[in-house]
């Protein structure tokens, strides 16, 4: 059985539809991805699944619990990490964690807890006074403290610097590992791509394509281009004639080579017998964001 | 529930600057004004009693409620919607109605420590006796506060925002100080701002304090006003709150 089953999901708000046809199965243990842009539906798709939003279509399954049936249930076993900052200003940070854990039969020793987030030395400072990555990673030990086989976490870096970003990733592999189940929800194309065993990208409220990254980015079109300057001459021939090379272009000194398969070692080999060094050697592939752009018709903003 | 308590409880006491206004303004302005302005000491020919016997330490009573029910609720329940306080709080099996609750008794403690102090202060500064219809005083304070609160509640509920949550419950905290009867007392109104106390919800609760304060029955007319408060705004705030 998926931990997570959504079928045919549909929210309408007064003013707009927010999420028109959204199906998707997340696998126990897996971090799983809902990608896409600002208003997509990622965030109600997610507050449907959670409980937080009664959904006027589709059913949603959660460790088989209906959302809508077995609220509190479902709040044992799902815990969730909201966009923005969700605490009162003065309290501190053993007192929220002290505070979340009583909520829950059997909760985690969130003393550990801190100490796993990196926030064991700010057990005492108020919440208005941590740090935007801080905080992030005080709501990522909130929404574990209830010990979740499901953890939902909506947006996690945005407005997070560089390093506080990677620190934040390393975290969520953490979690992972230690046996939760993770949806990430997300509009950073590179957080998914690095995080995201599975994902769903969703546009204009519905689901484009679900698969891994690098499965999503072979959908499109595997082409990669191979740019070099090659340390004795080359002829066009010669690399046409490896059958992964489709085309040769070149560019001043350089030689632009674009094609399938295993074209970088075919490419390096070929000109490795003819004794050719093929100098800032660079290797262009296709990301997630030519991915969205082949599957959606539009650029990625 | 306790934890939510003990952690509210500590919160507000790092607001401590707020609370100590609003329990320490009334008791201030009962010991001050009852110090320093004779006529508050002195018997009145209309109303058979001295202003700091009754009228004071009961409108003193309504001003703290006020305080309470008009500022500081409607602001602590704006701030913790638009931060997201209660919707975090939703997503965990603890309906988010807990923290209100938790919110509600810790006003009310305000309110009867506020009122202890106002009786010992007129007892041991002025000799003004006790409330001696207990029952009744206790009964009269307990809706009166209720209803207050529950006004708190509807402001809390519809205000967008933590800034017009404010605005909105000064707005009405000044007008219902002076109908409740904080700078006038009802006696000395005239006929129709007299007719307006009446119904305000503010002005019954000073009178029947003070009714009870000197020993008589509350009058029912108050207690049907005070209650129809109740209900009209515990409805509407039943309605019309958000936990987002």
């Amino acid at each position: 059985m998926k931990i997570i089953e959504v079928k045919n999901l549909r929210k309408r708000y007064p003013d707009h539809l927010a999420v028109d046809d959204v199906s998707f199965e997340v696998a126990e243990g897996e971090i799983f991805g809902i990608l896409g842009p600002n208003g997509a539906g990622k965030t109600t798709t997610v507050e449907c699944v959670a409980g937080l939003r009664v959904p006027d279509g589709g059913t949603v399954r959660v460790t088989g619990l209906d959302p809508r049936t077995d609220r509190d249930r479902l709040r044992r076993v799902l815990g969730m990490q909201l966009q923005s900052a969700a605490l009162p200003e003065k309290i501190k940070v053993w007192e929220a964690m002290d505070l979340y854990a009583s909520f829950y039969p059997d909760p985690a020793n969130w003393s550990e807890l801190l100490d796993r987030v990196g926030l064991a030395g700010k057990r005492e400072a108020a919440f208005a006074k941590l740090s935007g990555g801080q905080r992030q990673r005080l709501s990522v030990a909130l929404a574990l403290v209830g010990r979740p086989r499901v953890a939902v976490l909506d947006e996690l870096t945005t407005g997070l610097d560089p390093q506080a970003r990677r620190d934040t990733w390393e975290l969520v592999e953490q979690v992972r590992e230690s046996g939760v189940t993770i949806v990430l929800v997300t509009h950073f194309m590179e957080e998914a791509e690095r995080l995201c065993d599975r994902l769903a990208i969703i546009d204009a409220g519905k689901v484009v394509a679900t698969d891994s990254p690098a499965g999503l980015i072979a959908q499109v079109g595997a082409e990669q281009r191979i740019r070099f300057r090659p340390s004795a001459p080359v002829t066009d021939d010669m690399l046409l004639a490896l059958p992964e090379v489709r085309e040769v272009g070149r560019s001043g000194a350089q030689v632009v080579v674009s094609g399938t398969g295993n074209l970088a070692p075919v490419l390096t080999l070929a000109l490795a017998r003819h004794d050719i060094v093929p100098m800032d050697l660079r290797i262009e592939q296709a990301t997630l964001d030519d991915a969205f752009l082949a599957l959606t018709g539009r650029q990625f903003a | 529930m306790m934890k939510i308590l003990s952690v509210e409880f500590k919160l507000h006491l790092r607001q401590w600057p707020f609370m100590l206004f609003t329990i320490g303004l009334p008791v201030a302005l009962l010991l001050g004004l009852g110090l320093t302005v004779p006529s508050m000491t002195q018997l009145n020919q209309s109303s058979g009693e001295r202003p700091v016997d009754t009228h004071m330490p009961s409108a003193m009573v309504l001003l703290a409620l006020l305080t309470l029910g008009c500022s500081v609720l409607p602001a602590v329940l704006a701030a913790y919607r638009e931060h997201g306080v209660l919707r975090r709080m939703s997503t965990t099996p603890v309906h988010p109605a807990r923290l209100l609750v938790v919110q509600l008794l810790i006003y009310l403690g305000v309110g009867v420590v506020t009122t202890a102090l106002l009786i010992g202060t007129g007892t041991l500064a002025f000799g003004t006796p006790v409330p001696r219809q207990w029952a009744g005083f206790v009964l009269v304070f307990l809706l009166g506060t209720a209803a207050l609160l529950a006004m708190g509640l509807v402001i809390g509920a519809l205000a967008p925002n933590t800034k017009t949550a404010q605005g909105v419950g000064s707005a009405v905290m000044f007008p219902l100080m002076f109908v409740g009867g904080v700078w006038i007392p009802r006696e000395n109104m005239p006929d129709v701002l007299g007719a307006i106390s009446d119904f305000s919800v503010a002005g019954p609760i000073t009178q029947a304090l003070r009714d009870t304060w000197a020993g008589h029955p509350p009058q029912v007319s108050h207690l049907v006003v005070m209650a129809a408060g109740l209900a009209l705004f515990g409805g509407l705030a039943a309605r019309s709150f958000r936990w987002e």
